[in-house]
């Protein structure tokens, strides 16, 4: 993967990188923003200039044309020479011509050929824009013609070479203002890129550091609880997950290596003996061989299926259940076998207890709880199962008349492979109370162990199972495919 | 029975062969999943016993599903290295009838081959199961024995119609714990043998011919003691 993403051309991984393509919408937002801001500004200053012209020169034409209609020619005439002697600045422009062509009044003496022939009719077109010479300096004019009623030609104009030269300071203000934004875009682009770069560095080392093999590693997180942080912080819940599964696998192996191997080299030595031995010898070591496999097959199915629960690999196969028939069927299984050891058992239940869980497992877990229970008693003592259904926890608890735990080996119990010096001679692998921890966590509880019968000589123990009984199943991926 | 037996491992085909051959069925054997399956639906076979994990682009649960597809209703014995609960049941939606986690005692296997080659002529309904002088009245749910009433606890009925289902055949401890209990672990005591030792003393209690037996290294069988 590192070593691919090295061969590429650095172009290609530029482009591929997401930090450049942040980059590149930075940049291409900023400088939209920047035309917008560019085209608003122009639309309302230079071009508000033309409006500000083409409205006066309209005006203007309108006032002299009603000056026609009230005074005729001579009013007309009169108007124009007073406007132009108010003109301080010389930038009004005026002309009347008789139908002949004659100046009659105006400080245009000079006309441009496209006024020749009649006004044309639509409205844009008696506009223009004219280039003129005026006191021997090239200026530029806009001009509007109007035909009066008499046949008069009325041409009104303003000299707009001041106004132009503004317009061009204008848009050279804007090109100097877009290119600082192309270079602060540029700036913030690269800055984003970097920022980018820096808050996911740490994340990318850590995984890969993971993928060498350092499973300790976890991604830093900054104070900032941004999504960075939280992104890491998935990744650190991930990762502490696939740590504990990994804890489970090299659990397997601790005890395979541990445990299996006093039965196999017990087995193995038994075998080995017989060879020298007779017919009998050698048929009654194959049989206790092949009960010694039976014991390890044992051990190992027990050892895996803690592992499973442990893991939380079996969630993907909780379904709602009622607690109870499970409860009752277990009480059922160890009944018989608890009459036989002349143990009691009773189950006090109530109508049922609706929850979320893995039926085999719950069977399994009180299953075993039932199974130490009978193989402590007493003769004669009596094992309570009984429940407590609370808002947020199911109890279930498996009270018994034996010998009870001291302290210091209860937070032992629930060892793979523990077992407590007085339970030395009682058959077992030590496992039993590890799957039944194992399958209160994977149900969102645990497995509390206490006296059953606090001051009274045994004090039996009590072990109560807490469930959360509406721990929600994961979205299975497992089961998509089961279908 | 004529079992087609697809398993790839060339020391468990061989140990299973022989121990079927020995009990007096005839196997087929073959060692890859695509040769299994034109076997399997070329020739009528009364059972077949299949690795879950095969060779030859043709794993048992593919298998299955084909002969399913194409309505072949023979009984299926899945064999496996897989233990995992979700494996089973995988297993079993695919069509399988049985499932059997490797390693595992071959008593264990002859009885589940037994009781799954037998089962089409054992699901006729029937009103009434006999053995002996023992009577099974699945309506009205009383047991009787030479005509005298046997009470039994529900679990214990369904325990002996189990047995008495599959009378004359091998029921091991573990098939009565998933098919009456349905449980599907391993208990660290023998629980069963108490339920089935308590079953055993209401049914032979007054009477001299005990019909439960114990099979050593295997389990129990319901049978009249002449037809030992």
């Amino acid at each position: 993967m590192v070593a691919e993403e090295v061969r590429r051309a650095p172009v290609t991984r530029l482009v591929d990188s997401a930090g450049f393509r942040f980059a590149v919408f930075f940049a291409g937002m900023f400088l939209l923003g920047g035309v917008a801001f560019a085209g608003i500004v122009w639309w309302n200053t230079a071009g508000g200039l033309d409006r500000q012209t083409d409205s006066a020169i309209r005006s203007d034409v309108f006032a002299l044309t009603e000056r026609f209609n009230e005074a005729g020619r001579a009013g007309v005439v009169e108007a124009i020479e007073f406007r132009l002697a108010r003109d301080g600045d010389d930038q009004d422009l005026y002309r009347l011509t008789d139908p002949a062509g004659r100046l009659l009044a105006g400080n245009l003496d000079d006309t441009p050929d496209e006024l020749d022939g009649p006004a044309p009719e639509a409205e844009p077109l008696r506009w223009l824009r004219a280039p003129l010479l005026r006191e021997g300096l090239l200026t530029e004019a806009r001009l509007y013609r109007a035909d009066l009623p008499n046949g008069d030609r009325l041409l009104v104009g303003r000299d707009v070479e001041e106004r132009l030269r503004l317009r061009q300071l204008l848009a050279r203000g804007l090109g100097w203002a877009t290119s600082a934004s192309c270079l602060i875009a540029l700036i913030g682009a690269l800055l984003i890129r970097r920022a980018l770069q820096a808050r996911l560095r740490p994340a990318a080392e850590t995984v890969t550091a993971i993928a060498q093999g350092d499973l300790s590693q976890r991604v830093p997180l900054s104070d900032r609880e941004d999504e960075f942080d939280r992104l890491g912080r998935t990744l650190n819940a991930m990762l502490d997950r696939i740590g504990t599964l990994m804890a489970g696998i090299r659990g397997v192996s601790d005890a395979i290596a541990h445990d299996l191997r006093t039965p196999v080299a017990r087995a193995r030595g038994r075998l080995e003996e017989a060879l020298e031995g007779d017919a009998e010898a050698m048929r009654r070591a194959i049989e206790q061989g092949i009960a010694d496999l039976d014991g390890m097959i044992r051990i190992f199915h027990a050892v895996l299926r803690i592992t499973e629960a442990e893991a939380g690999a079996r969630r993907a196969a909780f379904t709602r259940l009622d607690l109870v028939p499970v409860l009752a069927d277990a009480a059922e299984l160890y009944e018989a076998i608890a009459e036989a050891h002349d143990v009691t058992l009773e189950a006090t239940l109530p109508e049922s207890l609706p929850m979320t869980g893995d039926r085999d497992l719950l069977l399994q877990a009180v299953a075993n709880l039932l199974d130490n229970a009978v193989k402590f008693s007493p003769p004669g003592g009596r094992i309570r199962l009984s429940t407590e259904a609370s808002e947020t926890a199911l109890r279930i608890t498996v009270a018994d008349e034996g010998p009870g735990l001291p302290d210091v080996d209860r937070a032992r119990a629930g060892e793979r492979f523990f077992r407590a010096d007085n339970a030395r001679t009682t058959p077992g692998y030590g496992l039993g109370l590890s799957l039944v921890r194992a399958v209160a966590g994977l149900h969102g509880g645990e497995l509390a162990l206490a006296d059953a019968h606090p001051g009274r000589e045994p004090p039996g123990l009590a072990a109560t199972i807490t469930l959360d009984p509406e721990l929600a199943a994961p979205p299975a991926s497992e089961a998509g495919t089961l279908g | 029975m004529r079992i087609l037996l697809v398993e790839d491992d060339p020391e468990v085909a061989r140990f299973v062969r022989k121990g079927l051959t020995e009990a007096g069925h005839s196997v087929e054997h073959r060692d890859n999943g695509r040769d299994g399956l034109f076997a399997a639906a070329g020739e009528p076979f009364d059972l077949l016993v299949l690795d879950r994990m095969l060779p030859g682009g043709v794993d048992g649960l593919r298998l299955v599903e084909t002969l399913r597809g194409q309505d072949n209703r023979t009984p299926v014995l899945f064999l496996t290295a897989l233990s995992a609960v979700d494996e089973r049941v995988r297993g079993l939606k695919a069509g399988g009838d049985d499932y059997l986690t490797k390693p595992f005692a071959f008593a264990e296997l002859l009885a589940r081959v037994e009781a799954l080659g037998r089962r089409p002529a054992a699901e006729v309904p029937a009103t009434k199961l006999r053995v002996a002088d023992l009577e099974l009245d699945l309506l009205s749910r009383s047991v009787t024995r030479g005509g005298k009433r046997i009470d039994v606890q529900p679990r214990e009925f369904r325990l002996l119609e189990h047995l008495m289902r599959h009378a004359g055949q091998v029921v091991t401890r573990t098939m009565l714990l998933e098919k009456v209990w349905d449980y599907h672990f391993d208990p660290q005591t023998n629980v069963i043998d108490v339920h089935v030792s308590r079953l055993r003393q209401k049914l032979d209690r007054g009477f001299d011919k005990p019909l439960i037996h114990t099979v050593r290294n295997a389990g129990y069988m319901i049978r009249t003691e002449d037809a030992a």
